[in-house]
């Protein structure tokens, strides 16, 4: 190893351990900077963690699937992270069976202004039909919307892409926007952040309220629902 | 703490194979969750059932430590980016205005809805 520094890298670079590493590295880091400037929403974790490790792939020369063979084991634990928003759903019961019609109408109501904006926003800019179709499922989580994309013969992975671009949009947007609108009610606030920017987005609703957390989570399961069903009804009425 | 989070698993795989078994458009994960929390509701009901990891807070404690890095989870998805840089460069802008502008007017329709019929109700309910 002495006589060929470059061989150890090559050896690393490989292996899974080098690259689930930074993953928790960069993020550690990120997420360090973030809370140094309370929860700031410019310094979304995500984004930030993303950039700086796509940029370290790109300069090593590193291909995606390379890296995925460390970092699935993060995004392996997506699926049970959904599973456990039973925890909070359940605690916070009282509170969401009482809200449920508000709920239940701002779900129909928001599901199909986030298919229906984005597939006739893309329309307009004139993206071809193949990107339409993938950036239609854009406010479900990342599992979901690539299922839908597929199911359109769409192209799954700039599904996946368009939805976290969506959810760090939203993480971002979501709190200066909602000040702006004079909503303080957190149930209402976080609810919209997780329909509109599925997990991204409860995540930073937890980071701003434990209820706003809650019915995002709720949201964002519920979204996936009925985006499934709208996704396809909407791409044969409004596709051309 | 291992036996909550096996708990977690069970209820994920159960969830995924009824969805994959009956066809049923929702992911596995989401009917993990429902199971999830009618055992949490059940086990209020039956003292029977209040025993491993649905005692002492068992399943409640490490839900919570799972959802604590709730974003972590999604850089490695995110670092995707990194295989559509030719698509992003020849329509990069127009997609990230798109999604941008389809976000702001979905969260102000989610938000507007949510608040709109709260307060129907409860004008309702003073009457």
């Amino acid at each position: 190893m002495k006589d060929n520094p470059f061989s150890l890298w090559v050896y690393l670079s490989q292996s899974p351990l080098l690259w689930l590493t930074v993953t928790l590295l960069v993020y550690a880091t990120t997420d360090a900077v973030s809370l140094a400037t309370r929860r700031h929403p410019l310094a979304n974790p995500v984004l930030h963690a993303m950039w700086i490790i796509g940029v370290f792939l790109l300069l090593t020369g590193t291909s995606y699937t390379t890296y995925f063979a460390g970092a699935q084991f993060v995004h392996f634990l997506l699926g049970p992270a959904t599973v456990a928003l039973a925890v909070p759903l359940y605690e916070n019961r009282k509170r969401v069976v009482s809200s449920i019609v508000p709920m239940l109408v701002a779900l129909v109501a928001g599901s199909v202004t986030a298919v229906v904006s984005v597939v006739l926003l893309a329309e307009l800019a004139g993206l071809p039909r193949d990107v339409v179709l993938s950036l239609a499922p854009k406010s479900v989580t990342a599992g979901v919307a690539m299922g839908i994309a597929e199911s359109l013969h769409a192209n799954p992975s700039l599904a996946a892409v368009a939805v976290i671009l969506t959810g760090i949009m939203g993480a971002i947007i979501v709190t200066p926007l909602m000040n702006r609108t004079g909503v303080t009610d957190y149930r209402a606030r976080g609810f919209a952040a997780g329909l509109a920017a599925h997990g991204i987005g409860t995540a930073r609703a937890f980071q701003v309220d434990e209820i706003a957390g809650v019915f995002s989570g709720i949201a964002m399961s519920l979204n996936a629902l009925v985006t499934s069903f709208l996704v396809p009804l909407a791409v044969t009425l409004l596709v051309r | 703490m291992l036996a909550s989070l096996g708990l977690i698993l069970l209820c994920q795989l159960i969830g995924e194979a009824v969805v994959r078994g009956l066809g049923l458009p929702l992911p596995g994960p989401v009917l993990g969750l429902l199971l999830l929390l009618v055992l949490l509701l059940a086990r209020d009901r039956f003292a029977l059932l209040a025993r491993g990891p649905l005692r002492n807070d068992g399943v409640e404690t490490a839900s919570k430590g799972l959802l604590a890095h709730l974003s972590l989870l999604f850089v490695p998805a995110g670092v995707g980016v990194v295989q559509e840089l030719d698509l992003l460069a020849s329509h990069g802008i127009a997609i990230i205005l798109v999604l941008a502008l389809s976000v702001v007017v979905t969260l102000l329709a989610t938000v507007l809805t949510f608040r709109l019929v709260s307060r129907l109700l409860k004008q309702q309910d003073a009457r």
